[in-house]
């Protein structure tokens, strides 16, 4: 500690090292699974006709998205990787269980008026950041969802994989095609709290990167304390607000 | 040691996505150890976690796909089984039994014959549902008399040189059947004609068409996708 003055410690290894796995699963599950969407890009039984929820029913995903070349090759890819991905996820809310760091991000009783505040402070309708402990509300909101959402789509994958043999995880989303809707539908959710997560980082604050990769972070350079929204205040404030 | 850590985790990070992007490429025969390895245990498991008592009930309500159940074969031409040629259909039942059979259709009409509703699960993502009629594999192997050493089935066929071996357990499921009936109609050509095995258990490209040998075996002889890099097992 003493060697960082002015710095606490943010993320245990063990939520980096799960957090930077999941960077490198993620996106060869993804690119493996449209790779295998492509094989039929519809939701629909033969014979059914179009797919009402997905306007762009039977057309690819373009191939740059897709991973594993073929659909053979993806399949050895997303069952392969699916386990990295499954583990990884154990040990994260193992972790978060047994540590005590549930607290951060389970949701707690004010946190929909919270997640108000951050919205509005975002969208100008207020002047000054809520105040918040390690994340805001709205950050909470998605660091909770994230999880969830991966185990929605590990169950719709199982009840995929295994529609006869574990027929039992099929029934809970009704049947085979609509395990695939849920299990398409919640990688897409996840994707964009991804990316919305990814943007919020380098937009409102890029310091807390450093306490991704090291563990430690700057409560200084907080947004809180640079009363940061997207792309404004992003600089450190000046030393004499900090002493 | 904070730097260590870092320089770990990015070195470690680089690592293992170079080591796996070095296996991307299309050649399914020079797959990743790490994917091999993945797909053998995943064998294993999948293969404890079946259950012969576990079923495929599509709703009593559902109806079938029928003209839109989807058909390929893997010849030039749709195979189509000329007696003139190649002299009467047989199914021939043979390997590992005491009793070899050789059946006409007709044998099959009359040996005991089930009906069933159920799915079949392509490997691309889509299921269809049909009303298959037929004999049981289970059946057959009773009445040819399968040994000990019988722990694999190939289902042979005349559409070239399409074939593909089951394990044992998912070939004696009961809604394993040798099908000479479809919504009520005999096969056509284009659907397999005139028998083929068809299973909700196993993924389409293993269900042979155009039937022609259940041959029992002690090894497993892989299969036509099977060898072309999709997984062998392929159950559902």
């Amino acid at each position: 500690m003493s060697g960082h003055p002015g710095l606490v410690k943010r993320n245990h290894w063990v939520v980096r090292l799960t957090h930077w796995l999941n960077v490198i699963a993620l996106p060869l599950m993804i690119g493996s699974g449209l790779r295998i969407f492509n094989a039929h890009p519809s939701f629909s039984r033969p014979g059914e006709g179009k797919f009402a929820l997905n306007p762009w029913d039977g057309h690819e995903v373009p191939d740059w998205l897709t991973f594993g070349r073929w659909l053979g090759g993806a399949r050895h890819w997303h069952f392969g990787v699916m386990w990295l991905l499954v583990v990884n996820g154990l040990v994260y809310v193992g972790f978060l269980w047994l540590h005590g760091e549930w607290r951060d991000v389970v949701p707690r009783r004010h946190d929909a008026r919270d997640a108000l505040e951050m919205a509005k402070f975002y969208l100008f309708l207020r002047k000054e950041h809520p105040h918040q402990g390690k994340h805001n509300a709205l950050q909470r909101g998605t660091y909770f969802m994230m999880p969830v959402l991966g185990a929605l789509i590990v169950l719709s994958g199982i009840a995929i994989w295994k529609p006869v043999t574990l027929g039992f995880v099929t029934v809970l989303f009704v049947n085979y095609k609509w395990a695939r809707v849920v299990h398409f539908g919640s990688m897409l959710a996840l994707v964009l709290l991804a990316v919305v997560h990814v943007v919020m980082v380098f937009a409102v604050d890029p310091y807390s990167l450093r306490s991704m990769i090291t563990g430690w972070y700057n409560p200084r350079l907080s947004p809180e304390a640079r009363n940061a929204r997207p792309f404004t205040n992003l600089l450190p404030p000046t030393e004499d607000t900090a002493a | 040691m904070t730097l260590d850590r870092r320089r770990f985790l990015t070195l470690s990070a680089a690592s293992v996505s170079a080591a796996m992007l070095a296996a991307c490429g299309g050649d399914a025969a020079r797959l990743h150890p790490l994917l091999d390895l993945a797909t053998r245990k995943n064998e294993t498991l999948e293969r404890k976690l079946f259950r012969s008592g576990s079923r495929n009930r599509p709703p009593v309500d559902a109806g079938v796909a029928g003209e839109s159940f989807p058909s390929y074969f893997v010849s030039k031409h749709m195979p189509v089984w000329d007696p003139a040629v190649r002299g009467a259909w047989r199914l021939e039942v043979s390997g590992a039994v005491r009793k070899p059979l050789s059946l006409s259709l007709d044998d099959l009409v009359r040996l005991p014959r089930i009906s069933q509703k159920v799915d079949h699960y392509c490997v691309e993502g889509w299921n269809a549902r049909a009303q298959f009629s037929g004999v049981r594999v289970s059946d057959l192997a009773r009445l040819a008399g399968a040994t000990e050493d019988a722990q694999y089935v190939d289902f042979q066929s005349f559409d070239d040189d399409y074939h593909e071996s089951w394990d044992m357990a998912s070939a004696m499921h009961p809604q394993t059947i040798v099908v000479i009936a479809k919504d009520g109609h005999f096969l056509n050509a284009s659907y397999g004609a005139p028998a083929r095995v068809h299973s909700p258990v196993k993924l389409g490209y293993k269900n042979t068409k155009y039937l022609t040998k259940v041959v029992f075996m002690p090894k497993r002889n892989g299969g036509y996708w099977s060898d072309l890099g999709y997984e062998w097992y392929g159950g559902t």
